[in-house]
């Protein structure tokens, strides 16, 4: 027992300061996209080669939608000009899934615009504990770990009065990762309507968001909002458990001004 | 190396005598890519020719791959493939079924190992496994059986038709006996099964699992995709085996394409290979710990996952290891700079592990939980061919690495820890061992690592020509079997992960213990839903 205590003891405190400060994100993380726009030819080879047909060259621009992207990094190895680069930020969960679809050279005022300005509705009755039910609905259990990861001593989700419940009875928000198989339709809508009201429901991952790299597929339907009404969309393949964060305040409203504590 | 080469060559010649006085001259030869042997047989003899190779030749039964070759010769094609426990060599009996009579003798009757493989058959291609013990459905809930997904001439994005017919359980009955039913979604954060307990209590007297939810159609998604598009995909079918997953995909390309990657990818490989297999077994002890309450062991062996996790996401810019592999060798170096962020974390974290273990493996309370728990006997693994941490603690030394070594595996040394009492505990104290062994590959392979470039270009590839992939991933083997197509693309594509194998272990481990005991049982075993149902 004594040997618990003093293992305990010398672990000393791990979490992290996020969301109350920004850490550093590792050099090679793949984030966000930017083009430089003084080099791209607009060839469209990144839209050919994408595996999630994330990016598209519509009259003349490219437009990227986030809700497909796997951040995968295949198009900044495979642009002929080196213009494409994924950027270290993570923070990019939206409510409304038109959002996600942004023409490269309108992105940064768009995101920003995002950032600083907070969505009308607010979820006032769910601000200050918050109860999830997580349903895997046919990921490939990256977001499922990611999740996990939450509840570990790094992250500790429950120090933001978060926590997660066994039953949908329980919660006020699902938190659903996986591309919506068919095996699991019938389960997703059962949860659902099992979850009382007020509720939220957040896609989680590129596969949740948008049916990601399975989209097409016969056993896929694609995307919860082909079945379920989405407050929050979090797009990553999987995201990082920051952005996870991020995207849960989001839901509920409660992103803190930088540097707050 | 010239020795093992010529007994190779003296093998297969005796080999070759062996099948023919057994089998005559009805049975077709072919030598693959060094290591792969195929065996043409009638389907008259299927059964007797798969039952003579494990046997005789004391191989068990490591895959069955089914393809719809209508196309080609008007028939479907069946391979058994068996792994020889001795030599590096992996042996397929194939056979023909033709188109008008989609049937064949099911091997389960004589080979245990196969009834998951024909069922699947079954499901996906419509060909029957004639003499079936239990025909039923595996991975199809509710799709009408007239539709076989596999089928060349089902386009991959066709809405199946449903029946409404569920899928029946096993009936357990007698006084007292109840069925609890749990999942698909289930108390903890984790994928989603169907489980039914027929119990009396608190005891456990069968258990039936309902799997497959997260069917998603991988394998056929990947038909038609050339190899270099098909990766992201495959990275996909398990999160945290991604790197496993496609570094098994992209030997299987690179046999087909004759193609041998550069020194500098082996170890590479070699090395995130096993930060791959670190993250999880450190999560997995952790796991292990959640499942008996002790929250001081999850609570660090999750920090510990979280301190290599972020190791990954410094080495690929991802938490998952991936895009890293790319057939021919890998695309991402490891320079200096991060050599020796690797080597200060894994010191770091290697006594931080050592502190940790003492506290486990002494702790009475907690390993009173584990000992005699969730017993699976030698035997019935051995018949079942279970694989990774939870064969070798039912006294396997089945090791891919060493068994049929791949990246620099050869150039390493490490022990294949193994223990016979087939419960909790002994699969914990694998996972413990092994997480030692990699500490020890890794700074090995971070001391040899040669220079040189990362990656060379793919040979060409012939159409309908099959290659087998495989790695020792953090659960056990992953068995990637690709088949290809016209122009540099996937024909078939055929994923067995090691919860394949093991699904069924669980089932058989779990009757005879308490209900409250299952979660751990489950989680020592630590299998996944994803890579499962594909």
């Amino acid at each position: 027992m004594f040997s618990l205590f003093k293992k305990s003891i010398k672990t000393g405190k791990k979490t992290t300061k996020y969301p109350y400060e920004q850490e550093d994100t590792p050099a090679a993380f793949l984030g966000r996209i930017v083009i430089n726009l003084q080099t791209c030819s607009l060839c469209g080879q990144c839209a050919t080669i994408c595996p999630t047909k994330a990016i598209k060259k519509e009259d003349g621009k490219l437009i990227i939608e986030y809700n497909k992207c796997l951040f995968c990094g295949v198009c900044q190895r495979h642009c002929p000009e080196h213009s494409i680069s994924h950027t270290m930020d993570f923070e990019l969960a939206v409510r409304e899934k038109e959002k996600l679809t942004v023409a490269v050279n309108e992105i940064n005022e768009d995101l920003d615009v995002l950032k600083g300005k907070l969505a009308g509705k607010t979820e006032n009755i769910l601000r200050r504990s918050l109860h999830i039910r997580h349903v895997d609905s046919g990921s490939c259990n990256g977001c499922d770990f990611e999740i996990n990861a939450l509840t570990n001593p790094v992250y500790d989700i429950q120090r933001l009065g978060i926590d997660f419940v066994a039953s949908p009875r329980h919660a006020d928000l699902l938190l659903v990762t996986g591309s919506v198989t068919e095996h699991l339709e019938t389960a997703l809508k059962k949860t659902f309507t099992a979850t009382p009201d007020p509720k939220l429901v957040v896609a989680m991952g590129a596969c949740a968001c948008s049916g990601g790299i399975f989209q097409g597929s016969y056993a896929a339907i694609g995307g919860v909002d082909k079945i379920l009404p989405v407050d929050i969309y979090i797009p990553g393949c999987p995201p990082r458990p920051q952005a996870i964060i991020y995207g849960l305040l989001k839901a509920i409203e409660r992103i803190p001004p930088r540097n707050s504590i | 190396m010239r020795e093992v080469i010529n007994s190779l060559e003296l093998y297969r010649n005796k080999l070759l005598t062996l099948y023919r006085n057994k089998f005559g001259e009805q049975i077709d030869f072919e030598f693959l890519m060094d290591n792969q042997i195929i065996v043409t047989v009638p389907k008259e003899l299927l059964v007797s020719a798969c039952l003579y190779t494990q046997q005789t030749l004391k191989a068990p039964l490591v895959d069955m791959i089914g393809t719809d070759e209508r196309e080609i010769d008007e028939c479907y094609g069946l391979y058994y493939v068996f792994a020889s426990n001795d030599l590096d060599l992996f042996i397929t009996i194939s056979t023909r079924v033709e188109r008008d009579n989609p049937a064949f003798p099911s091997v389960t009757p004589a080979i245990h190992a196969a009834h998951w493989y024909e069922r699947e058959v079954k499901d996906m291609l419509g060909v029957h496994p004639i003499g079936h013990p239990d025909p039923k459905r595996l991975v199809r809930h509710f799709w009408s059986k007239e539709v076989h997904p596999l089928r060349k001439d089902i386009p991959k994005g066709m809405k199946l038709p449903r029946t409404d017919k569920e899928l029946p359980f096993k009936q357990v009955k007698g006084e007292g006996i109840f069925q609890v039913p749990v999942g698909p979604i289930h108390a903890g954060i984790i994928e989603p099964g169907h489980f039914r307990f027929s119990v009396q209590g608190e005891y456990i007297i069968n258990l039936e699992a309902k799997l497959f939810y997260t069917h998603r159609g991988i394998e056929k998604l990947a038909e038609e995709m050339n190899f270099h598009q098909a990766l992201p995909l495959v990275e996909r079918i398990c999160g945290v085996c991604s790197f496993s997953h496609s570094t098994s995909y992209c030997q299987a390309v690179e046999k087909l394409a004759g193609t041998e990657i550069p020194d500098r990818a082996r170890y590479i490989r070699t090395i995130i290979l096993e930060l791959e297999r670190l993250y999880n077994h450190l999560g997995d002890v952790g796991n292990i710990c959640a499942g008996t309450g002790f929250t001081f062991g999850i609570s660090q062996g999750s920090r510990l996952k979280e301190t290599m996790m972020q190791l990954n996401e410094r080495i690929a810019g991802n938490r998952y290891l991936r895009g890293i592999n790319v057939p021919g060798g890998v695309q991402l170096d490891l320079d200096n700079e991060i050599s020796m962020q690797i080597r200060e974390t894994l010191t770091a974290v290697a006594g931080d592990f050592r502190e940790l273990k003492e506290i486990l493996v002494n702790n009475d309370s907690f390993n009173e939980r584990l000992i005699g728990t969730g017993v699976l006997p030698p035997e019935i693994a051995l018949k079942m061919n279970v694989v990774g941490p939870g064969g070798r603690a039912s006294g396997s030394r089945r090791d891919v690495r060493k068994n049929h070594p791949y990246a620099a595996y050869s150039n390493t040394e490490f022990q294949v820890p193994s223990y016979t009492a087939g419960d909790v505990k002994s699969r914990l104290l694998v996972r413990i061992d092994e997480i030692e062994e990699s500490f020890g590959i890794i700074s090995q392979a971070l001391a040899a690592i040669p220079g040189g470039k990362l990656n060379s270009a793919l040979g060409p590839i012939k159409p309908q020509s099959y290659a087998l992939g495989y790695t020792e991933s953090p659960r056990g083997e992953n068995i990637h079997w690709v088949m290809a197509g016209q122009g540099n693309t996937i024909f078939r594509y055929r994923v067995r992960s090691a919860s394949y194998t093991n699904w069924p272990a669980v089932q058989a481990a779990v009757p005879g213990n308490m209900v409250p005991d299952f979660p751990f049982i489950n989680k020592s075993f630590e299998l996944f839903y994803s890579c499962l149902g594909r």
